[in-house]
């Protein structure tokens, strides 16, 4: 029997009788991040860290959540639990379990590069690794993201010039915080779509500083837009929600920006390459430094990257069925719809 | 290569046109002529030529990368484009250059009598001195592929801008035999008098298809219909005793049409037709795949020859008596043409385009309807007062399509697609009841929106039955309407029929599986509608 199982209600941990991201209801679940694939409903009692609580808490409601600290352990059936930064988003974690003398971690979504705001990636030993795998091709290589904010800035001081409004698509939780923290506040206002606002609004209450930002209601006249940065969630971009601006230039930040193909079928006037989930390179890295022997190979190119592991880095590697999604950008994603029903 | 790559990126960034003219006329106004002519060059269709094929192009940079072929293969199919690809895959370089496009260029040219250790050596120095948009732009060069998003028309816009000199001149002096080796910027654009060059062509005026009635268009009487040829519109010119032949991709293609010589001597000096070249043989049209196959040999044989002999049909009359007639109204122009072939004996080279008489729109309507019998694509209709414009142009002229052939099949395969549909299931093999069977007999892969593919492909992921490669066969159940221009017999397809530009017209959501149509259907379509029978 092994330590973590994949079940069709999510990863298992017999010994403990625990479930880490659980896509089905289940009594107790540990809960890695807060987006919409990896913390679901229904689930009888929750454990995440503290940093992660707000959020989970905002989306989900009236829920039985505790939390704990990074590096803090809590044992379960005599089976030790201890959740370490995934530098994904805030609060996002790896889930490390033990139990006699074997170390598994289950690494939910994460990054290595750090992004000044999510709580930097932690390399963790073990002896089997559970990873993602997003943007497990050798085409996804990230530039530092100092420079993607420079290609930001630039784009949105010329809309400016410009009297343009510049819409900028961009995931509710995590990206929208991150884009906050990362471009230059002083070039012009700040705007947010409701379901961007909301989040922000709960990650500012738990102390993180993130520069002014103005909802956007029916208050405000297209003129009032000029030469403003709007953040907004990918699904309200091809919607009604733009016949607001007059003139606008639409920007997406995402990894898959990376592909042109990708990018014009979003019909953007521009990508930018920025993504919470680690590129190649950072995948490879992070695989190496846990020292595991045995990966499994979740949401992306699972079989792909798999194969790459087992062939070329002599792992023993396998794809690992899940309902993880990766980044979202081509479905309507469902926490928009339901945010911004109250928009 | 910055400046160019500079061009690139931003002529990639926008999807408006003024926008690209501006970009492209920015970068005339500071490229060196040497630059600018190459400019020019590309985007009229002048690429150099590969000097390096694919095969070694992609072992050299997976093992560049350090990573097995199989992953920079299955790489590239999520990319869609290989060039990108492999400047995505490549490692940091190690410098940068300094180099415009000319000398990358004169470097790719230089690759193809090298050895292939030499060839490798000097790729991949180039690509260890370029970032990403360099790369990608000097693989797109060195594969002889290179599109830039911009058309020539556009092209000649943005150059117009830049030097202050009429758009149509400009058409005009960037069309003909040159390559940027043979002349120069100052030669071929800012030099007047293009009719020096006897070769060459006019720009081709071309017609917008009509997509609602004629009703439109005002009177019938000011128009006149002709059947649209289903062949390659050319261009013929004799001027100061010799030939050429023109094609509408703008090539020089005299040599590949030896039956049109004889008419160096037959017509007067200063005379340029504009027609179709159409392969036809005992008073009837052969079918377009004849004559494509004929263009894909390098020598034309006797046998060609006599298996795919070709006529010119005239359409119109650009120059007469070495005077560009152009701008007199097409009614004229046609009395010319027609008076023209009336004195003229060309034992049957030259045929006019009949005219298809009509006094009401109404009347018309079936003769479009029944252009498949003449193996024609349709009507064009011409207005009696239009001058030969350039270009694409709307209004004067218009092609009437005759509505295509459907019929409604199953999918049992699916591809995921390209480039920007890499994500998707785009492509899908369709097949025909034959008894309880489903027989394959077409892939076809335009035709549904954005929401639609998604829609198909969320489902192709829950109903795979088996995976081969990329494609996978799926669960019988969807049936689609196909919409195709002609039908053949083909041995080597299963289902005995080849289907001429298959594409998806509808999703039959409202059909069963069991009222899809049956390979008995596919063959009476093809009795009926056999393109060249
Ligand atoms: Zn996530
Ligand atoms: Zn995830």
């Amino acid at each position: 029997m092994a330590l973590l199982e994949f079940t069709n209600k999510g990863i298992y941990c017999p010994p403990a009788d625990v479930y880490i991201d659980p896509w089905r209801p289940v009594s107790k679940a540990l809960i890695t991040h807060g987006h919409a694939d990896h913390s679901r409903w229904g689930h009888q009692h929750y454990l995440c860290t503290e940093a992660a609580a707000p959020v989970i808490r905002y989306r989900l409601g009236n829920i039985n959540l505790s939390t704990v600290q990074f590096g803090e352990a809590t044992t379960i059936n005599g089976v030790k639990f201890s959740f370490h930064p995934a530098g994904h988003i805030v609060g996002s974690a790896q889930i490390r379990v033990e139990h006699k003398g074997e170390v598994w971690v289950a690494s939910g979504d994460y990054k290595v590069a750090p992004d000044g705001l999510s709580e930097p990636f932690e390399p963790v030993r073990c002896h089997t690794f559970i990873t993602e795998s997003t943007f497990g091709l050798p085409v996804y290589r990230w530039k530092p993201q100092d420079t993607v904010f420079e290609e930001i800035n630039d784009w949105w001081r010329q809309n400016r010039d410009q009297g343009k409004v510049s819409v900028l698509a961009a995931y509710a939780l995590g990206k929208a915080q991150r884009l906050l923290h990362g471009i230059d506040a002083e070039i012009g206002p700040i705007f947010t779509h409701g379901a961007i606002e909301k989040t922000t609004q709960v990650m500012r209450k738990q102390g993180i500083r993130l520069p002014e930002t103005r909802r956007i209601t029916q208050q405000y006249k297209s003129k009032d837009f000029e030469g403003s940065l709007v953040l907004a969630t990918p699904s309200a971009t091809g919607s009604n929600w733009m016949r607001r601006f007059k003139s606008a230039s639409v920007g997406i930040a995402s990894g898959w920006m990376a592909l042109r193909g990708t990018r014009r079928r979003r019909a953007a006037d521009r990508g930018f390459v920025l993504s919470d989930h680690a590129d190649w390179n950072e995948l490879n890295d992070a695989i190496k430094a846990t020292g595991a022997e045995r990966v499994a190979v979740t949401h992306g190119y699972t079989n792909l990257f798999a194969r790459w592991l087992r062939e070329e880095c002599g792992l023993d590697a396998w794809e690992a069925a899940t309902e993880y999604e990766g980044e979202s950008l081509d479905k309507d994603d469902a926490e928009d719809m339901e945010n911004e029903k109250d928009a | 290569m910055r400046a160019f790559a500079n061009l690139y990126t931003r002529l990639d960034q926008t999807t408006k046109t003024n926008t690209k003219v501006a970009e492209l006329a920015r970068f005339f106004d500071q490229a060196n002529d040497e630059d600018r002519l190459w400019t020019v060059a590309i985007l009229s269709h002048r690429r150099p030529k590969r000097t390096v094929n694919t095969t070694l192009l992609r072992h050299w940079a997976a093992e560049l990368a350090g990573i097995p072929l199989w992953l920079f293969e299955e790489s590239y199919h999520v990319v869609g484009d290989l060039s990108e690809a492999i400047a995505l895959t490549l490692p940091k370089a190690h410098s940068s250059n300094k180099q415009g496009l000319t000398y990358w260029i004169e470097y790719i040219k230089a690759l193809d009598k090298l050895e292939e250790t030499e060839k490798k050596q000097r790729v991949t120095d180039a690509w260890m001195q370029m970032d990403y948009t360099e790369r990608l732009v000097f693989n797109k060069l060195i594969m002889g592929g290179f599109r830039i998003g911009v058309s020539q028309k556009l092209m000649v816009r943005a150059l117009a801008q830049s030097t202050a000199i009429d758009e149509n001149t400009l058409a005009h002096r960037i069309m003909g035999d040159w390559t940027p080796d043979k002349t120069t910027f100052e030669d071929l654009i800012l030099t007047k008098d293009p009719l020096e060059d006897v070769s060459k062509p006019y720009p081709f005026y071309l017609a917008y298809a009509l997509e609602d009635s004629p009703d439109d268009l005002g009177l019938p009487k000011d128009w006149i219909a002709e059947r649209k040829w289903d062949g390659i519109r050319g261009q013929l010119i004799v001027r100061k005793g010799e030939l050429f032949v023109w094609s509408r991709g703008e090539e020089l293609v005299t040599d590949k049409f030896p039956e049109y010589h004889p008419l160096a001597e037959i017509l007067p000096n200063g005379t340029v037709i504009d027609g179709e070249i159409l392969p036809y043989k005992d008073g009837q049209p052969l079918t377009f795949n004849d004559l494509q196959t004929r263009i894909g040999r390098k020598n034309v044989t006797k046998k060609i020859l006599e298996k795919a002999p070709v006529v010119l049909v005239a359409y119109d009359l650009l120059e007469w008596e070495g005077q560009d007639i152009r701008e007199r109204p097409m009614e004229e122009r046609r009395a010319l043409l027609e008076q023209l072939l009336e004195q003229t004996e060309t034992d049957g080279i030259l045929m006019l385009s009949e005219r298809v008489n009509f006094s009401t729109w109404q009347e018309l309507e079936p003769e479009r309807q029944n252009a498949r019998q003449y193996h024609s694509e349709g009507l064009m209709l011409k207005h009696k007062g239009s001058p030969y414009r350039s270009g694409r142009k709307k209004g004067d002229w218009w092609k009437w399509k005759v509505e295509p052939l459907t019929i409604d099949a199953v999918m049992i395969y699916a591809q995921r697609g390209h480039g920007r549909r890499a994500n998707l299931y785009t492509d899908f093999t369709f097949a025909v009841w034959d008894d309880k069977q489903l027989v394959p007999f077409t892939k076809a892969y335009s035709g549904l929106t954005d929401k639609e593919f998604r829609e198909i492909t969320a489902w192709v992921r829950r109903n795979t039955i088996d995976r081969f490669g990329p494609v996978r066969s799926v669960e019988p159940a969807h049936v689609f309407e196909i919409a195709f221009e002609g039908i053949r017999k083909s041995s080597r397809h299963k289902s005995g029929v080849a289907l001429r530009f298959p594409r998806i017209s509808r999703w039959r959501k409202d059909k069963p599986l069991k009222e899809a149509n049956t390979l008995e259907d596919l063959h009476q379509l093809l009795k009926l509608y056999e393109e060249g029978g």
